[in-house]
């Protein structure tokens, strides 16, 4: 693997289980990996092999049961719940399936919000890193539409700039493109492959296997363990594939 | 989140929902407006009766027989026929401080003129009665010491008395009254005082020579009170001390006996009173202030559905960083929002309420100012305490769960 890399995060053997009654669900049994700076990072397995429960153990929403977990160098199990909120507000980007935008509230509003919760900006600087973010996204001209005014696709470009206007160190996506349609998805890929382009890394859940094309590297969950590890060498454009689609038909 | 944001934030949502935020703040609105129209109702009147008391003469004494009655022992009858001509005599012959002094004597029954008759009270009094009561005749005159020495049946009657038993065009002036049966001839009228704040008619008297009415009509060789006058206000102490010094040397007294009269200055009648109005003022407060507390609980309802329909945002908020004391906080502010907008509307509504009420009675209208701010406190009190479990309820919430929340 690419040793020289910075590692941004990295799991040691982490367990997760559940009470639930008298029985334990164990969603996750012993996952240990590393990911490196500027890697996308897709995560597949059926329906509950946990790779939402991994999400938010990553996401630092949730702590181990058992191992340990270090995001960009810091152990998170023995964090506080204000230090790990403290930690989501600087180093995590989420991007959920159903876009989680607060209604009635502009775009750029809903994307300052991650930064409402860091004292060190200002409110001009809030609003210059939300239209910086808006415009990576492709939504420069939609800077004031509130969000029951804009189609999924748009909603979840803005969900995308929230994720990315606290410059994280890691984007985390759960089925982002689960609520979109087929061509909305690829342009969602595209993006994502901009942005990892651009440097940034990223998580993305989904239990679609057609999208491990497009990202440098795959992992296969079943029964809360690893059962693949994949790194793409081939990675295709989604750009290529999204112009391949047939046009909508709107004659 | 620095504070200037989440009041934002707050702001925002009270917005976003007016008619839930408007009817929760209804209640606070009408709580408030009741607390501050019963506090200057009960202060109004406070007011009204220390003007009445103090047109009557604020210098004015009373001397009652018997003990001080204000610790509620019954007394023997005996005990209350202490005040003797002997005594009207001497605080005459030796007063300093005393100006004006009156025996009474009074007596209620029918007074009869022709066909007409009413029920009325009569009063036995000396010529220096009008005095003390800075009351004027009218019409007519009074009657004078000579009508004292002679038991005179003459007297001077009130408008009511007139008016009920001799109508509009009749001369009241000369003509002879029964009362009990004794024939009195009116030499005069007295002016027009109205009711007072207890309703009681003022201008439904008759008033005679004390020798008259003790000997002719209540058959008592006792007075029931007598009134004087101390020089001014500031005099009425000294003008108590020297009653008390002839009255219990008169009544041979000893040192270590109690008085068996009791002397009240109009001053102590209206510390008493205003302490009386106090304490209602207090009761019709706190009967207002439990609308408050009622409004409290429907702003907590309101918030409990609040964060409940918001678990989603609570949810979102916290993965993006917010601690659960920020979000806490947010509802706390949005609590006190809905408690401190309806309190400013309710403390206009209040003093609005006063302002017509009051003159309705002809009362003046008062709107003290710690009322004022006793129901705003009373409001941001509210708001964090009512607020509280709410914003604990939406701090405590898990943000994975929050945000699968639908
Ligand atoms: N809070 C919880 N309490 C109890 N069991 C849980 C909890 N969260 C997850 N689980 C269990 O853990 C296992 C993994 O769930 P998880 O949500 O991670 O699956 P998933 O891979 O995301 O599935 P899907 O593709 O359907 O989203 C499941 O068996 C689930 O029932
Ligand atoms: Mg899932």
């Amino acid at each position: 693997m690419e040793n020289n890399k910075k590692v941004i995060i990295e799991l040691d053997q982490v367990k997760r289980y559940f009470q639930v009654g008298s029985e334990t669900v164990k969603a996750l049994r012993g996952i240990s990996f590393k990911i490196y700076e500027g890697e996308f990072v897709t995560i597949q397995g059926t329906s509950g092999s946990g790779k939402s429960t991994l999400l938010n153990q990553l996401g630092c929403l949730d702590t181990p049961t058992s191992g340990e977990y270090y995001l960009d160098g810091v152990p998170v199990k023995k964090m506080s719940k204000n230090q790990r909120a403290h930690l989501r507000n600087r180093k995590i980007g989420f991007v959920f399936q159903n876009y989680n935008l607060l209604p009635n509230t502009t775009s750029v509003e809903n994307v300052e919000l991650p930064l409402m919760y860091n004292n060190k900006y200002s409110a001009a600087q809030r609003r210059e890193a939300a239209i910086k973010a808006l415009q990576a996204v492709g939504l420069g001209d939609r800077l004031e539409h509130k969000s029951n005014q804009m189609s999924g696709g748009q909603m979840q470009r803005v969900a995308i700039a929230r994720a990315l206007v606290n410059t994280p160190a890691v984007i985390l996506a759960d089925e982002a493109t689960g609520n979109l349609d087929t061509r909305t998805s690829f342009e969602m890929l595209v993006l994502f492959q901009k942005l990892h382009k651009d440097g940034h890394t990223i998580i993305f859940v989904t239990h679609n296997p057609d999208i491990a094309r497009y990202s440098s590297r795959n992992i296969m969950l079943r029964d809360g363990k690893i059962r693949e590890d994949t790194i793409n060498t081939n990675i295709e454009s989604a750009a290529e594939a999204l112009a391949a689609l047939p046009k909508p038909q709107d004659d | 989140m620095n504070i200037q944001n989440l009041i934002k934030v707050s702001i925002r949502a009270v917005f976003s929902n007016k008619m839930r935020s408007f009817l929760s703040m209804l209640g606070i609105i009408i709580g408030v407006a009741a607390v501050i129209a019963m506090m200057s109702i009960g202060q109004g009147s406070k007011e009204s009766i220390r003007q009445e008391l103090s047109t009557m003469g604020t210098n004015l004494l009373t001397v009652r027989p018997g003990a001080d009655m204000r610790g509620g022992v019954r007394q023997d009858p005996s005990a209350m026929q202490t005040l003797k001509i002997e005594d009207y005599e001497s605080i005459i012959n030796e007063k300093k401080y005393v100006t004006y002094v009156s025996p009474e004597v009074t007596s209620g029954g029918q007074v009869i003129y022709g066909n007409n008759n009413t029920t009325t009270t009569i009063y036995g009094e000396s010529p220096e009665y009008l005095q003390i009561k800075q009351w004027d005749v009218e019409k007519g005159d009074c009657f004078t010491e000579e009508d004292i020495k002679k038991s005179a049946k003459v007297c001077v009657v009130g408008k009511t008395i007139v008016d009920e038993l001799f109508g509009e065009n009749v001369d009241p002036i000369g003509k002879n009254i029964r009362f009990k049966s004794i024939p009195m001839k009116i030499i005069g009228v007295l002016k027009s005082k109205g009711y007072n704040s207890w309703g009681m008619d003022q201008d439904n008297v008759i008033i005679a020579p004390y020798t008259c009415v003790m000997k002719r009509i209540a058959a008592q060789t006792y007075f029931s009170s007598i009134v004087c006058s101390a020089i001014t206000e500031e005099l009425s102490d000294d003008a108590i001390d020297e009653l008390t010094k002839i009255l219990r040397r008169n009544h041979k007294i000893k040192d270590e006996d109690a008085d068996d009269f009791t002397i009240r200055s109009q001053a102590e009648m209206m510390e008493t009173l205003s302490s009386t109005m106090d304490t209602v003022t207090l009761i019709l407060g706190i009967a207002a202030g439990f609308s408050l507390l009622i409004a409290g609980i429907g702003i907590m309802n309101i918030m409990l559905v609040s964060v409940t329909e918001r678990t989603k945002e609570i949810g979102l908020r916290m993965a993006v960083g917010a601690t659960g004391f920020v979000i806490s906080v947010q509802f706390l502010i949005e609590s006190i929002i809905i408690s401190v907008t309806g309190g400013i509307f309710g403390v206009l509504l209040g003093i609005a309420a006063s302002e017509w009420i009051l003159p309705l009675f002809s009362m003046p209208s008062i709107v003290p100012l710690w009322s004022i701010l006793l129901s705003f406190s009373v409001c941001v009190v509210i708001g964090v305490l009512f607020g509280y479990i709410p914003a604990r309820k939406a701090a405590n919430m898990d943000p994975i769960e929050a945000i699968r929340h639908e």
